[in-house]
This record gives structure tokens, C-alpha cells and sequence, in this order.
């Protein structure tokens, strides 16, 4: 760490649970229909309304929670957050305040890379709330107009407020893919942050330690509107920089100047200073009358627990383990997703060997999918179809940088291995064909079957490449293989 | 005799007959709508063609030899805050005046379902908020026993319409006393259920967890028919209590042997007018004769009740009336005229070198909300929505809204004590009968008073019956209060329906 202060970050993330229906309504709460297609009387706000609530949202809130280590409240109830807002159709967002259904948990992170010691990351609090809808301006051509969709409008979100335990902007990142690695493999949210299914509030400030000792801390600031995680980490190193060259010039510590919000301008790469009053909202949170509070029974729990399966962090492990792989591969293919990973163990147990089958997914798939812009479930190279590359490989057939040709042949033209080896013409050569070649070429260089009988066994590379010129499909190793076999009985 | 004098379940009789025809009935209550209402003003909105249409698909399906629901072609009208499809629901206020429903609330829903035909809207307190129907936006219920006089509030009109023999049956809300407070001054029957028996989805929400539907109608019998109609479990409302809806209708005759009515001795203090007072405890009397006993007891709590309500349902309201905010649906100011306003006070402003006050001035969003509000909304509801706003901001919450609800669990507890001491607690309904039109109107916290003895019920969830029992010596009406356990609404009608059997109070008909 360079910088002459520590950086501290607390990351508050909305997640939009993936339910088929409105926290409080019936409602569908697909993305992208025509505006105010996906509503009614009650996630509208039409007077005389009631909201009830959606247990399969309050289950996958609490699968999350449970997945975050945190403790479930046996008694939790909901709130109403006062305030006006023409996307806000209440009046009051529904929300917990006081009591939240689950609290004190924590996440692991850690990087492969090795930039930052494994760390856990606290958990304050999660808890579920509704969506507000879609408020569009058209300024335009001098126009003011507004307008509102309320699709969006009563859609579950799960509140994740961490506790400002993140050290740097790279550790933020790290907790962000962990979390977003989690939510998936929970299948609770698809995460999609173009689609707002994932928003992240930052705070953020330093500390500074001064020459005599003392620790000047900054004041708080809140970062706004970052819409990838990779503007996550340029807005909070950015901040962090800010934050200290302003101490610098006004040397305003905590507590001198009220939390600021700040918004992340990702064209400028800077934050800046949002509008807002003086004075602090009053929310007036009072509990909703209109909803019933929740009991939650300890085997209800229990069972949400038994429901989780594998987790990330466990998986890792046992890739690891199982299939004898370094940290950093088993990282990347978890990190990759359920799918990948499932073709990776697919791929491991028909080659019996996992070394191999995570370089093959790490390097040469992974970079298919990127070329391609494709993911593995779409990917069009059939699992049986890269087994049966490997295993030529593996019967010597020809080498790995043959087989990534050919790999890169299936990949373009959807054709099967041996269709794309056809299509590169690539036969296999015959034993005694290389027998014949070696014995040909060995007598031809007389002065290197000499080295190697020294000793020099190296000297027989020299030699591939005058084999290959005679017939290209030569398997280099094997033929090397055979012209030491063919000097040793000289 | 007119078919307006019959009772709900004489007319049933007849209508299950053949004897009579929902057509024949309608066409009389119509009638008796055209030629009195003038001076009771007891509906906001009733369509007579509309009503006919309903009655006569219910006799031709009953002609055809059709099953037909319970209610089988009675009329019913209903107060102005519960939500029915396509058709005008205004609570009484300029701020929903041309508000259409685009739903059916469950009860309506429920009614339709049993056939009962829609006379009409009934006035009230402008979202239910007052004790004398003065507060109404379209102007005031005149009491059909005196003119002159408020018929009680919120369900004023609803009250009114069954005294005054425009409807034999009505739906009123009841969130301190609303259903309750009206039948006892307009001298009919009003069932506050328990909260939770009936459904409040699509009743426009005052005070969420003290509102609750009920029946206003001219005997207990015929309030019996219209709660075994709309009470039950509504999974729509969270709020709802899931139990068996006994049939009511059917158990009422079945007399309460060994009754123990309780009397609370705090329902007997300063303020209980005398003739109020006699009337009650010449009810007692009746039901001693009729083999019931009586026994004092004390509600140490119950002199909290006004304050505490006065709390929490405004803090309720504050919320749930955010949403007329002029942007969805609803009264909306003349936003070009505001702008023109606006820009003209900013440039007046900066011309007068006040940059600082110009700063200060509303956009044009936050103005049209505060614009659309303050023309929206009658004084009391603002009142109301200044007191919950207050109540509940950051500081305050804990002494005010906090405390509330602490004292309402001590009511609660109250009620719990009591019941289990008597079966049910008996006692005067107002301090007063009927009072004056605009006697009270410019000292709100005197008319927060009526509720004095009806608050409790709703803070505590149970249910409340109120059927005449008396007459002032200037003829109007007073009423008895019986109080139950949560969800012993058949007791309450079986023991009201004991008194009514013995007396005729409830059969007196206003000199209109």
C-alpha cells in the first residue's frame, strides 16, 4: 500500500430477489415490459388496497441471509418509510426499520492473487423491502415532462448493508464478486446490474495517520449511481485520493461536516456532489399497520439451511481437493458459475485427469466464451467433444498446441473433433511410418545421434522440426520418443 | 303500510315468498329517497335505474325457480368509502370527488354474491374523520329526529338513511365509534365487529388498525343477516381473522340464559347527561327482568382511550392519506396557474434583491403537492394529518406514538380483565344525544369527546353493538352500548335481540 492513508468502505447492495411476484401483490416482476403493464390496485396504491405479503420473497431473502451467516429473527415485522416521491404511489415505501429479519453475519473474501490477506467482511444487517417505480424525464426541445412507470413498483429487494470493514477498493470489488458469486449460486437474484437487479451504495472515507501518531479521520461520503463493479472500484479509489487531498487543504475530520452523497460520474471518472437539503429527511418509520408481523420457528430455518446446497467457498474447496487444482483454477471456474463448473467436472472425471481439464477451462474455453461473447451453457463445443480432443492427446496423437488448432477449428465451424482434425488434415501417423522417418532422419544426422548418445538427449529436439518438414502430421513427442528408443540400440 | 316500514328480515320473508318482488321494494325505497332525502341528505349518490336493473335479474332468476343468496334482493346502501368497480368512491372529499374505482372491494364483492341490490352512497365524514358528519365536503346529514341536528359520525349518513327509512340495511366504518355513535343518536342498530371479522380490502384505509366494516340496520335480527353477509376470512387482507363465520341469522333467537352484563363505574362519571344516564340504566332494569345479572366492575384505562386514539389514528392517517398527493389520481391543483404563480413570486423576489427567499421557494413538484393538498383536503383531515405528522417525526415518536401504543396494549388488557369477569360489558354509547348542527364545529377537541365511550373497542379490537334503549324528552333517540370478547358477535346480537324483543324503543319511527 502505497498511499499515505487507509481507505474504509462500508457497501450497502439492493438485490432484486428473482420471485415471480411482487413483495405485496401478485404482480409479475419481469424486466423490460411496456410501461405500467406489470401493476394493480395494490402495488398502484389505489385506495382501500392491502398488501400481503410474498412468502416464497421472505424465503429467499432468508436463503440469502442464512447463506450470509447471519442470525434470522424469530419475530420480525414491517415498516412504513414516510416520504413523497411521484414514483413512490403510496406515499411510503414498505421497508423493515427497527427489526430486520436477519442481522450480525459476515462474508469471506479473498484473492488468488494474493494482494490482500483472507479476510471476513461483517454483515449488519439484511433486510426486505419494496421497490419504488421509474420516474422518466423528458427535457427535451424545452419540454418538461415527466413520466412514470410503476412496473417496477413493490418489486422485492434484499437491503445488504455491510459493516466498514473493506480496506481498498480492490477488496470492495473482491466482496462484491463474492456476494454476487453467492446470490447466484442461491439462484435468489440474477444480479443483472444493467437491469438494476443490483445496486451499490458506497460509504467511504480515511484515515490518515499523522506524524505524532494520530489518526485524522475524514468525513463520510456516500457514493451514488455506480453501475458496475468495475465503477465500484474506480469511484472508491477515486474518492479515497479526494478525500484526502481535501483533508490536506481544509483538514475537516468526522463529524465537522455532515454525511455527503456524492454521485459517480463514469464518463469523467470523478464523484460529485449531489444535490440535496440541509436539513435530514424525517422518514417517520412507524410499523405498517395493514401487514401482520412475521414468526419465524427455528426448523424453518433448519430447513432453508438444508435447502442451501454448495455454497462457493465450500465448492472451491472441494474442486481443489478432488481434482488435485491449484486455488487460482479452482477460483476462476467457480467463479464462473454453476454451469461452468459443471462441465469442468464433467470434463475432469472423462479425462481422469483435473489438472489438464482446468487448464483446458481456464485458458482455452474461457477465451472461446470471450471471443465468442457467449456463455458455456450456449458454448458449441459439446463436453463428449473436447473429451475426445483430450484423449488424443492424452493417446499421443498429436500435442496440446495441435489440439488448441484443432480446439479453435471445432470452436469456428461447430463440427466434431474428428471432423475438424479431417477438416485441418491432420492424419495420424502410423508407428512404423515414424520408425521408418526416424531411422531416416537419425541417419541423416549423424553428428546429433552422436550428442545424444553423450548424453545430450535434448540434441533429438533439433530433429522434430526436419520430421515435420517430411510429413507435418508428425506427433512431436512421439517421434522424439522413438529416436532415442532407435539410438539407444545403436 | 309502506314496504319501507318492514324490516330486513320481514322483507326477506316476503321476497322468499313471492309475495312481494325486489322490483316492488326498490321502487318504494326509491320513492321514499325522492320524497325525504331532500331534507336528510343522507346519500351522496343513489341511482334508482340501476338498482331496478339488479332487483329485476334477481326476481326473474328467483321467477325461473334460480338459486338466490342470502340477501336475496334487499337493498342496501353503502358508505362512500368502500371501493366498487367503474363507479365514483369520494369519502366524502373534494380530494376524491371524480375518484373512479378501477376494483371491488371484498365486501362488495360479498354482496353482490348474496344479492343484495345497491341503492346508493351515504354521506359521511370527510374520510371517515369526525363524530357529526359536518365534515362532509358535500355538505352536512341533517339527524331524522330533528332536523336541526347532526345524526352522528363518520356513518352519519349511513345511520340516517335506515332511521329515516331510506334503506333497510346499511354498511358503515366504524374507527372510534363511527357505526356505534350514529345508531345510538339516530336511534337504530350499528354492529362494530370485531377487528379482523370482516374485510377492509377496498375500504379506504383512515386508521389501518382500527377501521373496521359493519352493519347499521333497524334491529339486531337484520343486523345479524348483514354480518353473516360480508364477515369472513379474505386472504387479500393480512389483517383478517380466519375463523368460521357462524350463521347469525340463525342463532339469534336462542336466548342468553344467566347473562352477566358488566358496568363500568368509569361509564358513569361527570359529563353523562342525566337523561342519557336514566335511559341506560332503565336498561339494565329490562335485561334484570329478562333473568340477566349486573355487575359493577372498573376499566381504570378506559379515561385514556380518547387520548390514546387521538394519537395513533392520526399517526395512521398521516401515512395513509400521503397518497392523494395530485399525481395518480385524484384532485389536482390548476398546475398552469401555479406555475404562472410561481414565476411571478420568483420574479418579484429577485426584483427585490431577495435571492435568498427565492432559494427557498417550492419547484413546482413540491408546490403541486402542497397546492393539491391544501385545496384537496377539509380543515379537520388536515388537522388530523398535522397531529399524525407530528406525532410521528423523528423525537416525538417515543413519547407520543410509542406511548399510544403502550396504552393501548393497558386498554386491551383492561377488556381482558373484564371478560373475564362478565359476558358482556353494558353502558351508554354518547354522553348526549344528538346535538345541534355547527354547536361543536369550531372546538375540535370537544367533538373529539363523543367518542368517549366507543374509542376503547376499536384500540382493543373488539366488537360493539348499539340499539336504542330510550328517548329524550325531546324525542330523540339514546342508545345502549354492549361490548363483547373478539369474536362474539353472536352474543351481542342474541342480546340485543333479547331486548328488542322486549321493548319497542327500536320500532319508533322519525316524524319526517
Amino acid at each position: 500500500m502505497s498511499e499515505p492513508y487507509t481507505t474504509i468502505i462500508g457497501l450497502e447492495v439492493h438485490v432484486q430477489l428473482q420471485t415471480h411476484t411482487k413483495l405485496f401483490c401478485g404482480c409479475s416482476t419481469k424486466f423490460g415490459a411496456a410501461p405500467n403493464t406489470q401493476t394493480c390496485p395494490v402495488c398502484i396504491g389505489m385506495p382501500g388496497t392491502l398488501p400481503v405479503m410474498n412468502c416464497e420473497a421472505f424465503e429467499l431473502g432468508m436463503k440469502t441471509a442464512i447463506a450470509l451467516n447471519c442470525n434470522i429473527a424469530p419475530f420480525t415485522k414491517w415498516d412504513r418509510k414516510n416520504y413523497y416521491y411521484p414514483d413512490l404511489p403510496k406515499g411510503y415505501q414498505i421497508s423493515q426499520y427497527d427489526l430486520p429479519f436477519s442481522f450480525d453475519g459476515y462474508l469471506e473474501i479473498s484473492d488468488s492473487k494474493e494482494r490482500f490477506e483472507p479476510k471476513r467482511i461483517g454483515i449488519i444487517r439484511a433486510h426486505l423491502e419494496e421497490d419504488a417505480g421509474k420516474s422518466m424525464h423528458d427535457e427535451a426541445h424545452g419540454k418538461a415532462d415527466s413520466r412514470i412507470d410503476l412496473n417496477r413498483t413493490g418489486t422485492p429487494l434484499l437491503e445488504i448493508v455491510s459493516q466498514p470493514d473493506m480496506r481498498s477498493a480492490l477488496e470492495a470489488r473482491a466482496y462484491l464478486n463474492e456476494l454476487k458469486l453467492l446470490l447466484t449460486y442461491l439462484g435468489v437474484s440474477d444480479c443483472n446490474m444493467q437491469e438494476g437487479s443490483l445496486r451499490v451504495d458506497a460509504n467511504v472515507n480515511v484515515h490518515i495517520e499523522r506524524p505524532d501518531g494520530h489518526v485524522a479521520k475524514t468525513p463520510i461520503v456516500e457514493i451514488k449511481n455506480m453501475n458496475s463493479f468495475r465503477a465500484v472500484e474506480k469511484a472508491l479509489a477515486f474518492e479515497a485520493q479526494r478525500q484526502y487531498e481535501a483533508w490536506q487543504e481544509d483538514g475537516l475530520v468526522i463529524g465537522q461536516r455532515p454525511k455527503q452523497t456524492r454521485g459517480w460520474d463514469d464518463q469523467a471518472n470523478v464523484t460529485r456532489p449531489q444535490r440535496h437539503k440541509e436539513e435530514s429527511s424525517d422518514y417517520r418509520y412507524f410499523p405498517d399497520p395493514d401487514l401482520v408481523p412475521v414468526t419465524v420457528v427455528q426448523e424453518k430455518i433448519d430447513a432453508v439451511r438444508e435447502s442451501l446446497g454448495e455454497l462457493p467457498a465450500d465448492l472451491r474447496k472441494r474442486l481443489e481437493a478432488t481434482y488435485i487444482i491449484s486455488a487460482y483454477d479452482s477460483e476462476v471456474i467457480v467463479n464462473q458459475g454453476l454451469p461452468f463448473v459443471s462441465y469442468f467436472t464433467q470434463l475432469a472425471d472423462a479425462v481422469k485427469d483435473g489438472k489438464t481439464a482446468a487448464n483446458w477451462m481456464t485458458q482455452d474455453v474461457l477465451r472461446m466464451m470471450n471471443e465468442c461473447g457467449t456463455t458455456i451453457e450456449k458454448f458449441s463445443v459439446p463436453i463428449g467433444e473436447l473429451v475426445d480432443l483430450i484423449r488424443r492427446v492424452q493417446a499421443g496423437d498429436f500435442n496440446t498446441s495441435r489440439a488448441r488448432e484443432v480446439f479453435t477449428e471445432m470452436v469456428a465451424s461447430g463440427k466434431s473433433t474428428a471432423e475438424s482434425i479431417a477438416a485441418l488434415g491432420i492424419i495420424k501417423v502410423d508407428e512404423s511410418e515414424l520408425y521408418a522417418l526416424a531411422g531416416e532422419v537419425l541417419a541423416a544426422n549423424l553428428k546429433i545421434v552422436d550428442d545424444i548418445k553423450s548424453g545430450k538427449s535434448q540434441a533429438a529436439g533439433s530433429l522434430i522440426g526436419q520430421a515435420k518438414k517430411k510429413n507435418p502430421n508428425v506427433n512431436p513427442n512421439r517421434f522424439r520418443e522413438i529416436c532415442l528408443e532407435l539410438v539407444g540400440k545403436m | 303500510m309502506s314496504l319501507t316500514d318492514c324490516t330486513a328480515a320481514e322483507l326477506l320473508a316476503d321476497l322468499n315468498a313471492r309475495r312481494v318482488s325486489s322490483v316492488e321494494v326498490v321502487k318504494d325505497f326509491s320513492a321514499r329517497i325522492e320524497r325525504v332525502d331532500s331534507k336528510v341528505k343522507a346519500f351522496l349518490r343513489y341511482d334508482g335505474d340501476a338498482a331496478l336493473k339488479q332487483a329485476k335479474a334477481i326476481d326473474d332468476r328467483r321467477a325461473r325457480g334460480g338459486s338466490v343468496g342470502l340477501l336475496g334482493g334487499l337493498p342496501v346502501a353503502v358508505k362512500d368509502l368502500i371501493c366498487a368497480r367503474g363507479e365514483l368512491t369520494t369519502c366524502a372529499s373534494k380530494m376524491l370527488a371524480n375518484f373512479r374505482a378501477p376494483y371491488d372491494a371484498t365486501i362488495v364483492e360479498k354482496l353482490r354474491a348474496v344479492d343484495a341490490v345497491f341503492l346508493g352512497r351515504t354521506n359521511m365524514d370527510e374520510f371517515a374523520m369526525g363524530g357529526s358528519n359536518e365534515n362532509s365536503a358535500f355538505g352536512p346529514t341533517h339527524n331524522p329526529w330533528n332536523l336541526n341536528c347532526i345524526p352522528g359520525g363518520s356513518s352519519g349518513g349511513a345511520a340516517a338513511a335506515v332511521a329515516a327509512r331510506m334503506a333497510t340495511l346499511s354498511i358503515g366504518t366504524d374507527t372510534g365509534g363511527s357505526i356505534r355513535q350514529p345508531a345510538g343518536l339516530c336511534g337504530v342498530t350499528g354492529l362494530k365487529p370485531t377487528y379482523g371479522r370482516v374485510s377492509r380490502y377496498g375500504l379506504v384505509a383512515f386508521a389501518s388498525s382500527l377501521d373496521q366494516i359493519g352493519p347499521l340496520a333497524r334491529t339486531a335480527e337484520d343486523a345479524a343477516l348483514l354480518l353473516e353477509a360480508i364477515a369472513g376470512h379474505d386472504p387479500r387482507d393480512s389483517t383478517s381473522v380466519d375463523a368460521p363465520v357462524p350463521k347469525y341469522s340463525q342463532t339469534i333467537n336462542q336466548p342468553l340464559a344467566g347473562l352477566k352484563l358488566g358496568l363500568v363505574r368509569e361509564h358513569f362519571g361527570p359529563g353523562l347527561d342525566s337523561e342519557v344516564e336514566a335511559a341506560v340504566r332503565e336498561a339494565f332494569k329490562v335485561y334484570q327482568s329478562l333473568g340477566a345479572t349486573v355487575k359493577e366492575l372498573s376499566m381504570p384505562h378506559a379515561k385514556y382511550g380518547v387520548a390514546t386514539y387521538y394519537v395513533i389514528a392520526p399517526c395512521e392517517a398521516s401515512s395513509n392519506l400521503a397518497r392523494y398527493d395530485g399525481v395518480h389520481y385524484g384532485y389536482r391543483t390548476d398546475v398552469a396557474k401555479m406555475n404562472d404563480r410561481l414565476a411571478e413570486e420568483a420574479k418579484s423576489m429577485s426584483a427585490a434583491g431577495h435571492s435568498a427567499a427565492v432559494d427557498q421557494l417550492d419547484n413546482s413538484l413540491v408546490r403541486m403537492y402542497r397546492q393539491s393538498r391544501a385545496e384537496g383536503f377539509g380543515a379537520e383531515v388536515k388537522r388530523r394529518i398535522m397531529l399524525g405528522t407530528y406525532a410521528l417525526s423523528a423525537g416525538y415518536y417515543d413519547a407520543y406514538y410509542l406511548k399510544a401504543l403502550k396504552v393501548r396494549r393497558l386498554i386491551r388488557g383492561d377488556y381482558d380483565a373484564a371478560f373475564k369477569q362478565v359476558d358482556l360489558i353494558a353502558g351508554p354509547v354518547t354522553t348526549t344525544p344528538a346535538f345541534k348542527i355547527g354547536e361543536k364545529m369550531g372546538d375540535p377537541l370537544s367533538m373529539y369527546l363523543v367518542d368517549l365511550y366507543t374509542v376503547s373497542a376499536n384500540l382493543a379490537g373488539v366488537g360493539g353493538i348499539v340499539f336504542p334503549c330510550g328517548f329524550s324528552r325531546s324525542n330523540l333517540p339514546i342508545g345502549l352500548q354492549l361490548q363483547a370478547p373478539p369474536l362474539a358477535e353472536e352474543r351481542l346480537l342474541r342480546a340485543a335481540h333479547m331486548f328488542q324483543k322486549a321493548t319497542d324503543w327500536h320500532t319508533r319511527k322519525p316524524p319526517l
